[in-house]
C-alpha cells in the first residue's frame, strides 16, 4: 500500500519535473524564434519605406542626408566577391591536401587546430592584422584589395571546412575505380573527386560570402573611405565603402544622426535581403544537388 | 630475352627448393601449363593482423581462375594484392614475391601495373559521368584525346562487355541511368578499354539479381578467350560454371588447394576443403 503510494507520488513528481523542464525549454526556444521575428518585422517596417529605385541606384547626397546607397551595395559586392577570389584557391588547396593526401601525424592535427582556431578569432583582430599586413607591409594601402584580402583570411576556415566536407563526401568507390584504371592520385582528384565535390564547394562559398558581407571590423581600417570624393571604386586600389560600414558611419560618425534614420534602416534592410538571398541560394543549391545525387 | 626468362625461372626454383614445403608449392605452380602471375610466399598484414599466410600459387595464363573460401579468409585481399589496390588502406602491408612479366609487381610502379591489370569491384562503381566518359576514362589517362579513336575504343569495349546494343543510342546519358547489372557491365567495359592483360573481378555479381549475374558470367566466359581472368567468389555454383581452375583459401589465409575446377570439386586433396565444399553444397 505504502509502496504504491510512494510510486504514485514519485511518478507525479517526475511528470511535474518533466512538465516544468519541457515548458522552460519550449519557452527558451520560442524566445529565440520571437526575437528573430521581432528583428525582421522591425527592420521591414522601418526599412521598407526607404527602398526605392532611386535609393538603390544613386550615390549619397547632401552629406548622406539624401540620395541612395548604390556605391555601398557595389562595394559590398566587390569586397565579398574579391574575398572569395582570394580565399578559394588557398581553401581548395588545403582542403584537398587535408582530405586526400594527409592521413595522420601531428602536423596535420596542428593544421586542423589552427584552422579551427582561426574560425574563433574575433573579427577586429583580422582587421588589425589586415592593416599591418596588407595596408602597411605589402603596401596595398587602404583599398578594395586590402579589404578583400582581410575578408579572405576571415572566410578561409569556413571555406576550408566546407570544401573538405564536400571532398570527403565523394564515395571511396569512385576513387578506387579511378585508381584501379591506372590513374595517378592527382589525376583521380582532378577528374573524379573535384567535379563530384564542386556543388558542395560552391554551396560553402555562397555561405562564406553571406558571412563576409555582414562584417564591419575587418574592412573598417583596411578598405573603407569616409569622405566620398570618389564614391564608385575605379580599381582594386580604390577605397570603397560597404553596407555595414556605411551603417556604422551613419549611426556613429555622421552629425545628422536623426535626419538619416530612414537611410539607416534602408541600408539594414538591403543588407538583410542580400544575406537572406545568399543563404537561400545555398539552401536551394544543396537540396537540388542532394536530389540529383544517385549514389 | 627468352633465355633470361628461363634463367630467372631456374633461380626462382632454386630459391624455392631451399624452403621446407617447396615440393607442394612447386606442384601447385606447375600442374597447369603456362602461368601469368607467380605468387611466392605471400604474407599479408593489416597492421599486426596477418590475413594471408605463405601463399604460393601460379595463376594460369589461359581461362578463368576462381579464388574461393569462407568469408574473412583473405580472398579479396589476395586479389587486391595483385594490382596493389590494398595500398589505399593505411597499415596494409604485403611481404613476398609476385612475379608478373618477369618483374616483382610488389616493387614496380602501381600506376603502370594497373594499366596492365584491370579490376571490377563488388558493387558497380561507375563515375558520375556519361556512359561514354566512363568507358573513355582509362584511354584518356594515357592522354588519348582524338575523338574518333576514343569513340572506336569505347564501342569496342562496350561490345566486348556485351553492353553496346543496350546503350549505343544513349552514350551521353548518365551512367546512373543504367540498371545495376548494366552498370556492372559498364565497369567491365571501362576496365577493358585500356586492353589489360589480366582482369580481376571481386565478387562482381554479389550485388546483382540472378538474371544480371547470369549475363555477367556469360560475358566473363567470353572474355576468357582474350585475357586472363581472376575472379573472387563465395558462390560455389558460380565458380563451377565460370572457372577453369580454382584456388581455395581457408580461414587464417592459408591456401589449401589449387587445381582444375573439376578435380578440386570432385576430389579435393585436402580434408578441410572437402568439408567446406560439402558444407556449401549441403
Amino acid at each position: 500500500m505504502q509502496a504504491d503510494q510512494q510510486e504514485g507520488f514519485s511518478r507525479q513528481k517526475r511528470s511535474a519535473a518533466q512538465w516544468t523542464a519541457f515548458s522552460l525549454l519550449g519557452i527558451g526556444s520560442l524566445f529565440g524564434f520571437f526575437f528573430l521575428v521581432f528583428i525582421l518585422i522591425w527592420i521591414i517596417k522601418q526599412g521598407a519605406p526607404a527602398i526605392s529605385w532611386e535609393f538603390l541606384t544613386t550615390k549619397p547626397m547632401d552629406m548622406d542626408r539624401a540620395g541612395g546607397i548604390a556605391p555601398m551595395i557595389l562595394g559590398s559586392v566587390y569586397l565579398t566577391l574579391g574575398s572569395l577570389v582570394v580565399a578559394l584557391p588557398f581553401a581548395l588547396g588545403s582542403a584537398i591536401w587535408l582530405s586526400e593526401y594527409a592521413w595522420k601525424g601531428w602536423w596535420v592535427r596542428a593544421i586542423r587546430i589552427g584552422v579551427n582556431t582561426l574560425a574563433g578569432v574575433p573579427s577586429i583582430v583580422f582587421g588589425l592584422v589586415g592593416v599591418g599586413l596588407f595596408v602597411v607591409a605589402l603596401n596595398f594601402g587602404v583599398s578594395l584589395l586590402s579589404g578583400a584580402c582581410t575578408l579572405a583570411m576571415l572566410s578561409l576556415p569556413i571555406l576550408i571546412r566546407a570544401a573538405e566536407e564536400a571532398l570527403r563526401a565523394v564515395p571511396g568507390s569512385f576513387r578506387e575505380g579511378a585508381l584501379a584504371l591506372g590513374a595517378t592520385r592527382w589525376y583521380m582528384i582532378r577528374t573524379v573527386v573535384l567535379p563530384t565535390a564542386i556543388p558542395g564547394i560552391l554551396t560553402g562559398s555562397v555561405l562564406s560570402m553571406a558571412r563576409a558581407i555582414g562584417e564591419t571590423a575587418p574592412i573598417w581600417f583596411t578598405a573603407v573611405a569616409f569622405s566620398m570624393n570618389q564614391p564608385y571604386p575605379t580599381s582594386i586600389f580604390s577605397r570603397v565603402t560597404a553596407l555595414p560600414t556605411h551603417l556604422l558611419y551613419l549611426t556613429q560618425y555622421n552629425p545628422h544622426y536623426n535626419v538619416t534614420k530612414p537611410i539607416q534602416y534602408g541600408t539594414v534592410f538591403v543588407l538583410m535581403i542580400v544575406v537572406t538571398l545568399l543563404n537561400l541560394t545555398a539552401i536551394v543549391w544543396r537540396t537540388r544537388v542532394r536530389r540529383k545525387k544517385a549514389w | 630475352m627468352v633465355e633470361r626468362a628461363e634463367h630467372r625461372e631456374i633461380d626462382v626454383a632454386k630459391e624455392r627448393d631451399s624452403q621446407v614445403d617447396a615440393t607442394r608449392a612447386w606442384v601447385k605452380r606447375t600442374f597447369y601449363g603456362e602461368t601469368i602471375i607467380d605468387i611466392w610466399d605471400l604474407d599479408f598484414f593489416y597492421g599486426k593482423n596477418q590475413v594471408l599466410r605463405n601463399v604460393s600459387l601460379g595463376i594460369p595464363k589461359d581461362g578463368v581462375t576462381a579464388i574461393m573460401g569462407p568469408s574473412g579468409c583473405g580472398k579479396s585481399t589476395l586479389l587486391r594484392t595483385l594490382n596493389r589496390m590494398y595500398e589505399v588502406v593505411p597499415g596494409a602491408r604485403a611481404r613476398g614475391r609476385i612475379v608478373f612479366e618477369e618483374e616483382d609487381l610488389l616493387k614496380t610502379d602501381p600506376v603502370v601495373l594497373r594499366h596492365k591489370i584491370g579490376m571490377v569491384f563488388q558493387r558497380p562503381n561507375p563515375f558520375p559521368k556519361s556512359i561514354f566518359d566512363n568507358v573513355a576514362y582509362g584511354p584518356r589517362i594515357h592522354g588519348l584525346r582524338n575523338r574518333r579513336k576514343l569513340a572506336g575504343l569505347v564501342e569496342g569495349a562496350l561490345r566486348r562487355a556485351a553492353l553496346w546494343d543496350e546503350v549505343k543510342d544513349r552514350l551521353k546519358d548518365s551512367a546512373f541511368s543504367l540498371s545495376g547489372g548494366q552498370q556492372q557491365r559498364l565497369c567491365i567495359a571501362r576496365a577493358l578499354a585500356v586492353y589489360p592483360r589480366i582482369l580481376l573481378m571481386d565478387e562482381p555479381c554479389s550485388a546483382l539479381d540472378p538474371k544480371a549475374s547470369d549475363r555477367i558470367e556469360h560475358t566473363t566466359r567470353e572474355l576468357a578467350e582474350e585475357l586472363s581472368i581472376i575472379i573472387v567468389t563465395h558462390n560455389l555454383q558460380q565458380a563451377g560454371r565460370v572457372s577453369d581452375s580454382v584456388a581455395v583459401l581457408l580461414a587464417g589465409g592459408e591456401l589449401a588447394e589449387f587445381g582444375p575446377t573439376r578435380s578440386v570439386f570432385e576430389d579435393p586433396e585436402d580434408e578441410r576443403v572437402a568439408n567446406y565444399l560439402r558444407g556449401r553444397f549441403g
